[in-house]
């Protein structure tokens, strides 16, 4: 039972940072439940970012119990109840510093994969 | 918890909807996208991979996984007691006993010493004391106030409300049959500073705190219910106290109790004209403050400073060096009750310790025997962690059951145990199960619980797991072995502090009943005789009343002699002075202290005291003649070392001076030391040797001088020695004593065989609960042993086999194990006996006339507690003597 939980942890952990954030960005448009959610990244990414559901509900209950997202339960035209995930205040902000995280962090990736770039820049 | 359950269960079956419409929508999308129903489902399933371990990780994610597996575990812990109900009936045994007995104590401790005040907002509440400068607290205890002192401070303090009381006693004379009861005169202001509403009527007017004022008085809640069988009708009633006719106006509170006992009358202090009390010399006025709200007791503390400096400017002759000061009011309790009940604290906790330690090699024995199933376990994938936890809330619910149990013994036993305590426990209504002692019955058995949970939880996931599951758990490694070995020690070693403690006790108790109590205590018979109120208050009187009195004990049937005295020997109420051996006395703080007794002159006779040299006083020590005083061999030996205390003189500043005119003028007459008697253990057969003050004097009560015969006479008491059993004589004696107007009573009634036996109720009351101490601890130390013995000779059934196919014979092997187990006793015994001897030490300073740690003591407990031990062991010796070779040999 433990070494199941701590391969799944490693999975996750491994997209964690990433994940939370591509969520986040997915919600700030509109409201979403899960499988909306991981049509969204896959088609906004270019079918390139498939989200593993087994991180993915994991995910969501973290970011909700971080008090990021929130949930509530709608009906829908399809048939079942669904569990719609938007952002909150405290999402938008962390949503914020994790971009302006993001975007030092591929710069800096990006020096070093080329550094001819940096050097030529004005 | 079950709201947390409900929870739970409500999101699970909301995580469960959530994933299903996940899966429903992607496989809409799959039959829209062409796909057949069938092939929709499959695709969709094996998109989003498995549904459980996603559902699990994700409940993980809600911080709910402990509760489930403390369930989980709870669930497993019963199911595994379930197994064992031998080794769970011991094991709740020895923890019911254990915290049972140290919450029983602990309450008392609570109940007792800790418990605040039972007034509201007791950290408000202070006393007001005086201190003059070489004053003697030691032995005077904290100095009062005097009355007129008190009514300053009150009137100058900004920071306190204070209130006054004095305590008394004389003759109720009506309604009913006279009676003798003590009285609380009290300021207005007492009921009002205490914040205690009455429990009928009303407190007293500050009109009625004057002198010709109309008298009033209020009742005791106890005297109420008892005397007036708590009628309401009782209001506006009289009661006739010391000839002084009182009108009711209101009962106190139930349970008020001030300086240790609850009085049966309260009256108006202010009303009193008694000179004492508007004499600044004596100090009576006990002051009670409550801090104003907003003031602090610093700032009390120098106002009252303040108001005691200005009066012994103002004052000199009576106030010169006296100063006031300002403390929290503490519960009257007494040091050797505080002393006596952490004592009983200290062997509770090591009955607790022993039963903890039984129950720790208990729980080891079962996890090394389940260490199979624990390596298992850690194969199937459980951590270290989980199994420390699992072993932790075993142990956690035992102690928990176990200590419930205790908790149910203590309430059940509180009771009977106070009533059984020597004497008055002061504050013993307080004591009850509160939540302080649940906090402390609780803590205390989870503590216990950590104690013997971790060692088996350490051990358990350490081993090697192929090993074990390789070579099963058939033999016993050496650590295992030192840490049973380690139990058993230290169950022995605490069960001989016990033992020698108890052993202590005995032996004290046999020494002092075999001492000589420096008189005859056969059929002696002493009590208090309240003499009637209109004699007392005319002196003149008094010495023709006394007279009177013991001229009618002794013709009552059976009555040999009779003497009048006021202080007796081995009762409460004692009389120290300083004194000194020359006119130059220093001050009081320097002087040496004795025991002042004053009687009539046929005191030796009656008591049966020796006469050592000189004479005794007789009729012809009256007023008018040289004042003489007679001391016993101890005041001899130290006021005049090396030399005959005969015929020289003392200066005793507090005596009854002969030539007094008036009281609390010091006494600069000189004594005359005519006769040296034996010595009297007048603090009791165990306690005398140790007592602070030993040296004892005797004068002439007709050298009394009139201005102290009231206050002398309120205390006196008579003697009788009687040719027949003495308590035969009590009711003839009271009828005759009863006086021309019937209102003379007798009260305090003892025989001083009954004294003896009480001055060693303490040592008796120990004795008798170390012993049952002790006898608990052997029994459950013996336990221990068994216990471990019979696994650790279960585990070597092969090896004994084996032994045995090899040509040992049973006897061999009954040696052996009986040598393993001497091993363990004697190991006990060295650790015990030195800690004994520590717990000695503590015994002889806490309890009075201990006598040292004797080798005796350790001669006669130690083979006690060997043979014990070896009774205890010889049962596992024995089974495994009779092993089968080929059964054990088979069974590998």
């Amino acid at each position: 039972m433990s070494q199941r939980k701590g391969r799944y942890q490693n999975r996750t952990e491994i997209l964690q940072g990433t994940l939370d954030m591509l969520i986040l960005q997915t919600l700030q448009w509109a409201p979403r439940h899960g499988y909306a959610l991981s049509k969204a990244i896959r088609t906004n990414s270019g079918e390139i970012l498939k989200v593993d559901t087994g991180s993915l509900y994991p995910a969501l209950h973290r970011l909700e119990r971080k008090g990021w997202i929130a949930a509530e339960w709608k009906a829908s035209e399809l048939g079942p109840r669904l569990r719609v995930y938007h952002l909150t205040k405290a999402g938008k902000r962390q949503l914020m510093s994790e971009r302006s995280r993001w975007r030092r962090l591929t710069a800096a990736i990006a020096g070093i994969l080329d550094p001819a770039q940096k050097e030529n820049a004005p | 918890m079950k709201w947390t359950l409900r929870r739970r269960k409500q999101r699970n079956a909301e995580l469960r909807q959530e994933i299903q419409a996940h899966l429903l929508l992607a496989e809409r999308e799959g039959i829209e996208s062409g796909q057949t129903e069938k092939e929709a489902r499959h695709s969709a399933r094996r998109e989003f991979g498995n549904v459980a371990i996603a559902e699990e990780v994700t409940r993980d994610m809600w911080g709910w996984r402990w509760a489930a597996d403390f369930l989980q575990d709870l669930r497993y812990a019963i199911r595994s007691f379930r197994q064992y109900p031998g080794f769970v009936a011991v094991a709740l045994l020895a923890l019911a006993l254990g915290t049972g007995a140290t919450t029983l104590m602990f309450s008392l401790v609570s109940g007792v010493l800790l418990k605040p005040l039972p007034y509201p907002q007791p950290d408000r509440l202070v006393a007001v004391n005086g201190h003059t400068e070489g004053w003697n607290a030691k032995i005077y205890g904290e100095q009062k106030l005097a009355y007129l002192d008190f009514l300053d401070c009150q009137r100058d303090s900004h920071s306190l409300d204070m209130a006054a009381l004095v305590y008394n006693s004389g003759t109720l004379s009506a309604p009913g049959d006279p009676q003798y009861v003590d009285y609380f005169e009290i300021s207005p202001e007492l009921f009002s500073v205490l914040r205690v509403p009455l429990a009928l009527g009303r407190a007293f007017l500050p009109e009625e705190d004057k002198i010709g004022a109309a008298p009033v008085a209020i009742l005791g809640y106890s005297f109420w219910q008892r005397r007036f069988d708590a009628s309401a009708k009782v209001l506006g009633s009289s009661i006739v106290l010391e000839q002084k006719r009182y009108t009711i106006v209101g009962v106190a509170p139930a349970g008020l109790r001030l300086y240790g006992n609850e009085p049966e009358v309260y009256t108006p202090l202010g009303q009193d004209p008694a000179g004492y009390l508007h004499s600044r010399a004596a100090q009576p006025v006990h002051v009670v403050g409550r801090l104003r709200p907003g003031a602090r007791v610093e700032q009390a503390q120098a106002e009252v400073a303040l108001t005691g400096s200005r009066l012994a400017a103002a004052f000199a002759d009576t106030n010169k060096g006296r100063s006031l000061q300002v403390k929290r009011l503490r519960p009257p309790v007494d040091d050797v009750v505080g002393s006596t009940l952490w004592l009983l604290l200290g062997a509770v906790g090591l009955v607790l310790s022993i039963a903890c330690a039984n129950v720790a090699s208990l729980m080891l024995a079962r996890a090394i025997s389940r260490e199979r199933e624990l390596a298992m376990r850690v194969a199937l994938g459980a951590s270290r962690g989980r199994l420390v936890r699992q072993c932790l809330t075993e142990s956690a619910l035992l102690s928990l059951v176990g200590g419930i149990l205790g908790v149910l013994l203590a309430n059940g036993g509180l009771h009977p145990f106070l009533a059984f305590w020597p004497g008055d426990l002061p504050r013993a209504e307080e004591v009850q199960l509160d939540w302080r002692v649940l906090l402390f019955a609780i803590a205390v058995s989870l503590l216990t619980s950590v104690f013997f949970g971790l060692a088996p939880a350490w051990r358990a996931p350490v081993r090697e797991v192929e090993q074990i599951l390789r070579v099963g758990a058939r033999t016993v490694t050496a650590g295992a072995r030192r840490l049973h070995s380690a139990f058993v020690v230290s169950e022995m070693a605490l069960a001989i502090v016990l033992l020698v403690a108890a052993g202590m006790l005995g032996r004290t108790l046999l020494h002092a009943s075999s001492l000589d109590p420096g008189l005859d205590i056969r059929n002696l018979l002493v009590m208090r005789v309240g003499l009637s109120p209109a004699t007392l208050a005319d002196p003149a009187k008094i010495p023709a009343a006394w007279e009177d009195v013991i001229a009618r004990a002794k013709r009552v049937p059976g009555v040999e002699s009779a003497t009048a005295v006021d202080i007796v020997p081995m009762r409460e109420g004692n009389n120290q002075l300083g004194y000194w051996t020359s006119a130059d006395v220093p001050p009081q703080n320097r002087q040496p202290v004795v025991l002042a007794s004053s009687a009539t002159p046929e005191y030796l006779k009656v008591m049966g005291m020796p006469l050592l040299e000189g004479r005794f006083f007789d009729d012809h020590d009256r007023m008018r003649s040289e004042p003489v005083i007679v001391v016993d061999d101890v005041l001899a030996k130290s006021a005049f070392p090396g030399q005959d205390a005969l015929g020289k003189n003392l200066w005793i500043p507090d005596m009854p001076c002969v030539q007094a005119t008036q009281t609390f003028v010091e006494c600069s007459t000189p004594y005359k030391i005519v006769g040296v008697v034996g010595h009297v253990r007048y603090w009791g057969l165990a306690g005398d040797d140790q007592a602070q003050v030993r040296a004892q004097l005797y004068y002439p009560f007709a050298q009394v001088a009139p201005p102290f015969l009231t206050r002398w006479s309120q205390l006196m008491s008579i003697a009788v020695r009687t040719s027949v059993p003495p308590l035969t004589v009590v009711w003839p004696l009271r009828r005759a004593l009863r006086g021309a107007a019937g209102d003379q009573v007798l009260y305090q009634v003892h025989t001083m065989e009954q004294l003896a036996h009480d001055s060693l109720a303490l040592e008796r009351f120990l004795l008798l609960l170390f012993g049952i101490f002790a006898a608990l601890a052997l029994l459950l130390a013996c336990i221990g042993i068994y216990g471990v013995l019979a696994y650790l000779t279960g585990r070597r059934v092969p090896e004994i086999g084996l032994r045995m196919a090899i040509g040992a014979s049973p006897s061999d092997v009954t040696r052996l194990v009986l040598r393993q187990s001497l091993g363990m006793i004697f190991l006990g015994l060295g650790i015990g006996t030195a800690a004994a001897v520590a717990a000695g030490r503590i015994l002889e300073r806490l309890v009075e006339g201990m006598q040292p740690i004797a080798l005796s003591t350790f001669m006669i407990m130690i083979p006690f507690l060997v043979l014990a031990a070896m009774l205890a062991s010889l049962v596992p010796a024995r089974r495994a003597s009779r092993v089968d070779p080929m059964n054990a040999l088979r069974q590998e």
